[in-house]
């Protein structure tokens, strides 16, 4: 069903260029500044993000990109600058209330709770859980209920990643893609509108990227809006709706795989960069 | 060297209150360590202000002991947050610096001879427990059998601290096993990833610092009751790091372990304490004076924790391809 999706243009009538508007953005992020030092890893403008796509967020080494994942997911402060998601500022919230309000990340290393099983890991992604609570801890009762329905849910999603027959397993035993899944299944479970993906095919064999990529897909197509960063160029010109440029912390190019492929810009970029990479 | 009667002493401090009171502290450090990854370092500290809420209640302002305990409690959490407010959300060695420093400073500020008046400055306070004798239920004469038999006083301290043991390690398994009690792990495991699911991290830490400091705070009240006296310096920073040793004897983030852990170190910390005396006796340790072997035992706990670490590193019931796993 991937084949025909590609030819689908969701992006409206948005310009390929730097800070353009989208019609209907569910990220706006202005202004927004962090450096290190006398570094300035992410000096971003303007961006705006459209709902219900796959926009990827590329760029050479130490363009800035997980500073800028980091920045939007509440992760790290920003020196400056203002974002919204949804309508809402969420510019300086923390990152679990960042999380809470329905944009939720996923790590470059992943990060499984390794000594938790595959279920726990993903009944921690449910949200709103009473028996979360302090003192709702001592009334089972109260939450019980409640945990019946997220066991369900997780076990459907553990069913969609192909992980059920983990799932009393400890997260530790599970080999590095099946983290990637599992990671990816436990952000699902916060219910989440937008999914940042940070590297999800870094250190995955080529027989498990494919698969990734369908669980992707499939998000944005139940309407999910799905920001990935990524440096596999073949993965990224083939699902992406729309894709955002970064070299030296700002936003160079950005548009539709067919005008990055041919931007000059984003060209001299990567191979600038790679002349310059000896530093990184 | 009479081995049985040695045996039979030992066996008697892994069942009494003091095996009870480091289980009871132990169990706070597990809420912590165990559960939540806090490196907490000053347990101690939270004994002492226990003990000295009882003490300073009873002996300088005449309070009922109930009083006391409230008085220790609402210090522990005092103190839980003054650590826990500047270095939870630093990462945790920060608390456990913190931690072990503070449990110091307590201890020397109140030996000190400014706070003379209010806590008895290095002479401690007296005559803590007619309250807590009083209630005992328990009619006058003796109970159990041979070298295992104790008077009635003796035994009410003991149903009294194993009640709160119990009751202590049913209220972690209660936690521990709600979905609060997952969050915590997932801390344990990784914050970031917690956060990243919409957790509250630090105020989760906060709450389990709090808790297990309640918890530690509770088992210096009792040492009050049970000693009856209290003095700054029974609460060095060892008794933190024998609280470390019993945590992890037992098996951390179990809720049993730090109970076992406690029996196992008292029964091992008597049972070297005989054989040392009664090869002395025999004039086997010429080399040794009666006070070595204080120095001895505590080389001995050392010992413990490192053979312990090399062979055991998951305690006696915890879970080895869990530790395995955890390598990172």
């Amino acid at each position: 069903m991937s084949s025909d999706e590609t030819v689908v243009d969701r992006m409206g009538a948005a310009d390929a260029v730097p800070g353009s508007a989208k019609p209907d953005p569910i990220l706006v992020v202005d202004g927004v500044r962090r450096s290190f030092g006398g570094l300035t890893a992410v000096d971003v403008e303007h961006l705006e993000v459209q709902r219900g796509t796959i926009t990827a967020l590329i760029g050479p080494n130490g363009a800035g990109k997980s500073t800028l994942f980091n920045l939007l997911t509440g992760f790290d402060r920003a020196d400056r600058g203002r974002w919204s998601f949804d309508g809402r500022q969420i510019g300086g919230r923390s990152g679990h209330q960042v999380a809470r309000a329905g944009m939720v990340r996923t790590f470059q290393l992943t990060k499984a709770l390794t000594r938790m099983s595959v279920l726990d890991n993903m009944l921690l992604g449910a949200q709103g859980q009473l028996g979360e609570r302090l003192a709702g801890a001592f009334l089972r009762p109260m939450w019980k209920s409640q945990e019946k329905e997220n066991t369900a849910r997780a076990l459907e999603l553990l069913e969609r990643f192909k992980l059920i027959d983990k799932r009393d397993e400890i997260a530790g035993a599970l080999s590095g893609g099946q983290r990637k899944l599992l990671e990816m299944a436990r952000a699902l479970m916060t219910d989440p509108s937008t999914i940042m993906l940070d590297e999800p095919m870094a250190g995955v064999n080529p027989a498990l990227v494919q698969s990734l990529l369908g669980h992707i897909t499939s998000l944005r197509d139940e309407g999910k809006t799905v920001l990935f960063v990524e440096h596999d160029m073949d993965v990224i010109m083939g699902i992406s709706d729309w894709i955002v440029v970064l070299a030296q912390g700002q936003v160079i190019a950005e548009g539709r795989p067919s005008d990055i492929r041919s931007n000059q810009q984003v060209i001299d970029a990567y191979l600038g960069a790679r002349e310059e990479d000896g530093d990184e | 060297m009479d081995i049985l009667s040695i045996l039979a002493e030992s066996m008697r401090s892994a069942l009494g209150p003091v095996a009870a009171i480091y289980a009871l502290a132990a169990i706070g450090l597990n809420l912590h360590f165990g559960y939540t990854g806090l490196l907490n370092f000053g347990q101690v500290g939270f004994m002492l202000v226990g003990a000295y809420g009882v003490g300073i209640s009873v002996a300088v302002f005449d309070l009922p002991l109930a009083v006391g305990f409230g008085v220790g409690l609402l210090c522990a959490l005092v103190l839980a947050l003054l650590l826990g407010i500047p270095t939870l959300r630093l990462r945790e060695d920060y608390l456990a610096i913190t931690t072990i420093a503070a449990a110091e400073v307590i201890r020397l500020v109140y030996r000190s001879g400014f706070a003379e008046p209010l806590t008895g400055g290095v002479y401690g306070l007296q005559n803590l427990a007619g309250d807590f004798r009083a209630l005992n239920p328990i009619p006058p004469g003796t109970y159990g059998v041979g070298m295992l038999s104790y008077n009635a006083s003796h035994l009410w301290v003991m149903v009294t601290t194993w009640g709160l043991v119990l009751l202590m390690a049913g209220l972690t398994w209660m936690l521990t096993h709600s979905p609060w009690g997952r969050v915590i792990k997932g801390i344990r495991e990784d914050e970031d990833a917690a956060r990243s699911l919409g957790k509250n991290v630090f105020a989760y830490k906060m709450q389990a610092l709090v808790l297990g400091g309640l918890i530690g705070a509770l088992a210096g009240c009792m040492m009050a009751v049970y000693q009856a006296a209290i003095q700054a310096d029974q609460f060095k920073p060892q008794v933190t790091f024998f609280l470390w040793v019993i945590l992890l004897l037992g098996g951390a983030g179990r809720v049993f372990g730090p109970v076992l852990g406690s029996m196992i170190f008292w029964f091992l910390m008597s049972f070297t304490d005989g054989v040392l005396r009664g090869l002395g006796n025999l004039g086997l340790l010429p080399f040794l004076d009666g006070p070595d072997y204080g120095a001895i035992q505590l080389a001995f706990a050392g010992l413990m924790l490192v053979l312990l670490i090399v062979f055991r590193p998951q305690g006696i019931i915890g879970d080895r391809k869990e530790m395995l796993i955890n390598v990172k």
